[in-house]
């Protein structure tokens, strides 16, 4: 097992390093300078702020420079907002995103795992369909689409809960994770049932049955883990729409986390900003990928085997 | 009093294309004490039978539609789920025909052990676990006090097939019901298996179902026998009636299906067609591991117009010798002599032009057609590259090779998925004799047929090799079946050869340990003899 | 009967039921697979004839007459600008769909041939290049994408170009696995030992039986591309003014949804509506051609 964490970290290595180049020189090729706009700098204030942010060096020593830094853990200076760093934007931000994530994964795992199991349990009937054709609506139903609604219908038009803001009112988290946690409760749903449903039609569920087992055991002790495995390796990948779903959710709920800066950032041209959190961002969902596929492979016992230990 | 008798029982399953009878008005009894065989061919209900008793049967489609299952008197089809939890696993048992698919790949064997006795006698995990380890060790599990713990893909398919008998019998069942449960096996498995079961009756005198398609394999175990056939009741004996006064015509059929006799060999058959020599066909694991040597320094000779049969059990290297001659997998070294060209050296054309020369019939009809292929264009492709037949000319031909293999001609535009086992076999050997082959590798061509379609299917190619003047390599698992088509027989064991010689000259004194073993394994000895 | 008969002069030849046909017998029992089918048919054929058949022209504004709700002029009301509102979900309509077809095209031509590459070649070409899909796969594109459009600018060709990027992804593994499957069925080692060359091969025997997933997959991967597009408009960065797009149009309702519920109920309905009919599509597909596939 240790040997499969271990190749996989060394996977993840490259990846990273590629992730971190192709952002660097992605954003230095963009057209113009990040002071061109302002108007009328005088040429020593130019050249001092170019120097403070290294962009008098040749591109690959600022390369080098900007490596350097990162071992550091330090992602640079924000161009728009003086005096602040990335880091400290990020550390500011995470926290909220954080805890809207778990929130949303946990109303996806609620959600769509029970229902994909009860759905599984009576295939083509309306135990099936009913929670079936709700996650259909969940899927074609984005997040930018079924936030407003939801807005519309319990903020303005019943008033129940708050149209916007992060822990400033009570209630106002509720909105913000559902609407962020109801794709991927779909999602969930969909590949929790399929994974059922084929662990279900297995040899080994007969055998249990012919033991003598109520259903409910043949279901959890025999089928749910095995089932459950899709689910699990799904976990890296919604982690990852999670996170740029954050962009969204944040941006329609005035939630201060690392998605709204992130599109801040975009607009403003932040580039320092962009590339320290694409950087941050990608290194998070890579290392998240690694530890669900760890987690879906530590599940299997052959695959646990093949890497020695058990 | 009967331990199970079963009374007029009828079981349906509705399906899209109306309701099909699977068991249809079928009464039986078990005794306690006596292995009961059901013999049946894919179809005939023998399954549905025994697994609708206990509820086993998935429901919808399945339904039981009437009839009594007396189980020590009382009716097991009138029982609720809840009282049928209390039966299963306690006082009837169950194994299954694949061992590698009927455990929980994600739990121990020991966990998977102990939870009919945990469950059903509510003993602490801790003396069940003790009671699991003394029965893996009865059913012959070496060092079972620390095997416990390890999970299915650890063992091999005989083994784990020991692992489920060890669980059916964990709570003393007073029936055990099993299905198939060697056809997945090796023949020398099989045999141990076979034994094993025996034993295991006799010592706790209980009622055995032995489920299987095969009559050979229950000759020697069986106390009584039932015969069913698409799901009715045909015959019910005890064995001798049965292997000796057969009374019905299917039940004499499925008797004469069982190969038996020697091929007497024809002396003029000496000039080689095709000489192996030092073939090795190693396949790569990758850096760090050796390779599988699935062919290992073998040496053979073809004779013109003979059939040589290679026998061997599940990675001895048949198929791959097989595959090797018609350069299906890239060998490693040796050199394959065909009518004095070197086949392991043709490029291009003149590979092709070889091609048309040997072909081969593979094992699964099902996998062996193109799906989307119809028949006529199955048999046109070879007819049409070869230039065997013009444009003008191909209807023509296509329908003389069905008339050959014996397939009716109007059933020349279906697709293979509308076709029954046997018909799709006629399919794939037409289509192997489309390019007039001088050579053909028969890979276990009827091991995945039912048995009275298998002896239908080895007839025609008997037939159709004389006809043609083939030569056959005729790879098989099965030694009676061997023995009954081929000249001569090479044994392989691990990818090298054992013994060769003509079938009587084996059978009658084999020389090495190996082939002894082989020829003690085939079920049902008493009736071959 | 004599030997020259031809298959013509059988007069009881069965026809047979390929297996195309017997999966078109089975999508057709499919209800909602149908639906899909027909409700999608209906939004290309309005795309394509929209200059000539959309109520107002695209660029019509009545400043004066401003955010109206339906009505029998306007039939889905007008924006704030006093556009009509059907005309402005038409036109949007276009750009979503060519976007998600396009794209998906461009996904669909670079992942098949590579998989198909990959798959045939196998040993250590086929290593090697699934090694660069695997990393690729790693890549977190979506924020690869905004990056993309925020450093070029917002530019319909390369948001067409830089999603099939991504797509194709996944197509390329498809195709792989199916390649390498079908290799190894005993059919194509029969087409194999007939003579057969490796174009003929992967022409006749295994193009064919690959095809089914392929479509399945297409079809799914559609609506996903169509939701990118959205998503990135509705941030601002995809389908710029004055092109517009539903995920654009959907931007702008949430802003005003107070006051005009309708700008953006309506262009929501069609983009859901049209996620919908290719889920069910994909889905119905997916039944028909018995595609088994742990991928959603």
């Amino acid at each position: 097992m240790w040997r499969f964490i271990g190749i996989r970290l060394l996977q993840a290595v490259p990846v990273i390093l590629a992730v971190i180049t192709v952002t660097f020189f992605l954003v230095r090729m963009a057209p113009g300078g990040p002071f061109d706009s302002e108007k009328a700098v005088m040429p020593e204030v130019k050249a001092a702020l170019e120097a403070q942010y290294r962009l008098d060096l040749p591109l690959p020593q600022q390369y080098l420079a900007y490596l350097g830094d990162l071992t550091k853990g330090d992602l640079g200076p924000s161009f728009k907002y003086p005096g602040r760093d990335v880091n400290e934007l990020i550390s500011a931000g995470l926290p909220v995103t954080a805890e809207l994530g778990i929130y949303a994964l946990l109303v996806a795992l609620f959600l769509g795992g029970i229902s994909g199991v009860v759905a599984s349990l009576k295939p083509n009937t309306a135990q099936d369909y009913i929670p079936m054709s709700l996650a259909m609506i969940g899927i074609c139903m984005p997040a930018f689409l079924f936030g407003p609604l939801l807005v519309l219908v319990f903020g303005i038009y019943l008033e129940w809960l708050p149209v916007a803001g992060w822990g400033d009112i009570p209630g106002d988290k509720i909105l913000p994770s559902i609407t962020l946690g109801t794709a991927y409760a779909a999602y969930i749903a969909r590949l929790g049932r399929a994974g059922m449903l084929e662990v279900m039609s297995q040899d080994y569920i007969r055998t249990a049955r012919a033991k003598g087992l109520p259903e409910w055991q043949v279901v959890t002790r025999h089928a749910l883990r095995g089932g459950m495995i899709p689910v699990v390796a799904f976990l890296g990948p919604a982690f990852a729409g999670l996170l740029t779903g954050s962009f969204v959710v944040e941006t329609i709920f005035q939630v201060p986390g690392l998605g709204r800066f992130f599109v801040q950032a975009a607009f403003n041209r932040d580039y320092t900003m962009i590339l320290g959190s694409t950087v941050f961002l990608s290194t998070l969902i890579v290392l998240f990928n690694l530890l669900s596929d760890i987690l879906a492979a530590w599940m299997n016992p052959r695959l646990r085997a093949q890497f020695g230990g058990r | 009093m009967a331990l199970l008798e079963v009374k007029n029982l009828q079981v349906s399953f509705h399906t899209r294309n109306g309701e099909v009878k699977a068991v249809d008005d079928v009464s039986f009894t078990v005794e306690s004490g006596k292995i009961t065989a059901i013999i049946g061919e894919s179809g005939s209900g023998k399954s549905v039978a025994c697994y609708s008793l206990l509820g086993l049967i998935p429901r919808p489609p399945g339904k039981v539609e009437g009839g009594q299952a007396l189980f020590e008197g009382e009716d097991l089809l009138q029982m609720s789920e809840r009282q049928l939890q209390q039966i299963r696993g306690r006082d009837i048992a169950m194994i299954f025909q694949d061992p590698m698919t009927c455990l929980n790949p994600y739990m121990t064997i020991g966990d998977q052990l102990i939870e009919p006795i945990v469950f059903h006698k509510r003993i602490s995990k801790k003396e069940a676990r003790q009671r699991a380890v003394e029965l893996l060790e009865e059913v012959g599990l070496r060092d079972p006090g620390s095997t416990i713990d390890s999970y299915p893909h650890e063992f091999s398919g005989g083994m784990r097939q020991r692992v489920m008998i060890a669980m059916a019998l964990i709570n003393e069942p007073k029936l055990l019901i099993a299905d198939e449960p060697t056809t997945a096996l090796d023949v020398t498995i099989q045999a141990q298996i076979l034994k094993l079961i025996a034993q295991l009756q006799t010592k706790r005198d209980i009622g055995v179902i032995f489920i299987s398609h095969d009559l050979a394999v229950v000759a020697d175990i069986a106390d009584d026998i039932i015969v069913m056939k698409t799901g009715k009741v045909v015959e019910h004996n005890d064995r001798q009636g049965i292997f000796h006064n057969a009374q019905h015509p299917y039940t004499k059929k499925l008797l004469s299906a069982i190969p038996g006799g020697t091929k007497t060999i024809n002396p003029e058959l000496h000039q080689p067609l095709i000489t192996v020599s030092n073939l090795n066909t190693w396949f790569d694991q990758g850096k760090h591991q050796e390779p599988v040597k699935a062919v290992n320094n073998v040496s053979l000779e073809i004779r013109k117009g003979e059939i040589l049969g290679l026998v061997g059990e599940s990675g001895s290297g048949k198929s791959t010798i097989g595959r090797s001659i018609l350069r299906l997998v890239p060998i490693t070294s040796g050199t394959v002599n065909f009518d004095g060209t070197d086949v392991t050296s043709l490029e291009g054309g003149d590979l092709k032009n070889m091609r048309r020369r040997m072909q081969m019939i593979f094992q699964d009809p099902y996998a062996s057609l193109n799906p989307r292929m119809s028949v006529y264009d199955t048999l046109a492709e070879p007819l049409l590259l070869h230039g065997i037949e013009t444009k003008a000319s191909v209807e023509q031909g296509v329908l003389k090779l069905m008339d050959h293999v014996g397939l009716a001609r109007n059933f020349v535009r279906k697709y293979p998925h509308e076709f029954s086992g046997g018909q799709r076999q006629r399919i794939a050997i037409g289509r192997a004799l489309s390019t007039r082959p001088e050579f053909i590798v028969a890979d276990e061509p009827v091991s995945a047929l039912d048995v009275t379609i298998q002896a239908q299917i080895l007839d025609l190619m008997l037939d159709l090799g004389k006809e043609y003047g083939l030569t056959m390599l005729f790879v098989s698992h099965d030694l009676a079946v061997v023995k009954h088509i081929a000249d001569r027989i090479v044994v392989l064991y691990k990818g090298e050869i054992v013994e060769q010689g003509t079938g009587r000259d084996l059978f009658d004194n084999p020389q090495q340990e190996y082939t002894r073993q082989l020829l003690h394994s085939i079920p049902g000895q008493a009736l071959l003899a | 009967m004599s030997n020259d008969t031809t298959i013509s002069d059988i007069a009881t030849a069965e026809h047979g039921t390929s297996l195309w046909k017997d999966a078109w017998i089975r999508l057709k029992k499919n209800r909602l697979a149908l639906f899909g089918l027909a409700v999608l048919t209906l939004f290309i054929i309005v795309a394509l004839l929209t200059p000539w058949i959309a109520p107002y022209g695209y660029e019509t504004q009545d400043l004066d007459l401003g955010a109206t709700p339906p009505s029998a002029a306007h039939w889905l009301g007008t924006d704030i600008f006093g556009r009509d509102l059907l005309t402005l979900i038409m036109y949007g309509g276009r750009i979503s769909l060519a976007v998600g077809f396009v794209a998906t095209t461009v996904a669909l031509l670079i992942g098949v041939t590579y998989g198909a590459i990959a798959g045939y070649a196998g040993g250590k070409i086929d290593a090697a290049m699934m090694r660069l899909v695997d990393i690729l796969y790693a890549l977190p594109f979506m924020i690869f994408i905004v990056l993309l459009m925020v450093v070029f600018g917002r530019n319909l060709l390369l948001l067409f170009l830089a999603i099939g990027a991504v797509e194709w992804l996944t197509m390329a593994r498809i195709m792989r696995s199916q390649v390498q499957s079908l290799r190894q069925q005993e059919f194509v080692e029969a087409a194999v030992s007939l003579g057969l060359g490796p174009a003929t091969i992967i022409r006749r025997h295994i193009i064919p039986n690959a095809l089914g997933p392929i479509i399945v997959y297409t079809t799914l991967t559609i609506p996903s591309v169509m939701l990118l597009e959205a998503f990135l408009s509705f941030l601002g960065l995809g389908v710029q003014p004055p092109q517009t797009s539903w995920g654009l149009l959907i931007s702008y309702g949430a802003e005003t949804m107070e006051e005009f519920p309708w700008l953006l109920i309506f262009p929501g309905l069609a983009l859901s509506l049209t996620l919908f009919s290719l889920n069910f599509l994909g889905d119905g597909l997916r039944d028909a051609l018995d595609v088994r596939s742990s991928k959603d």
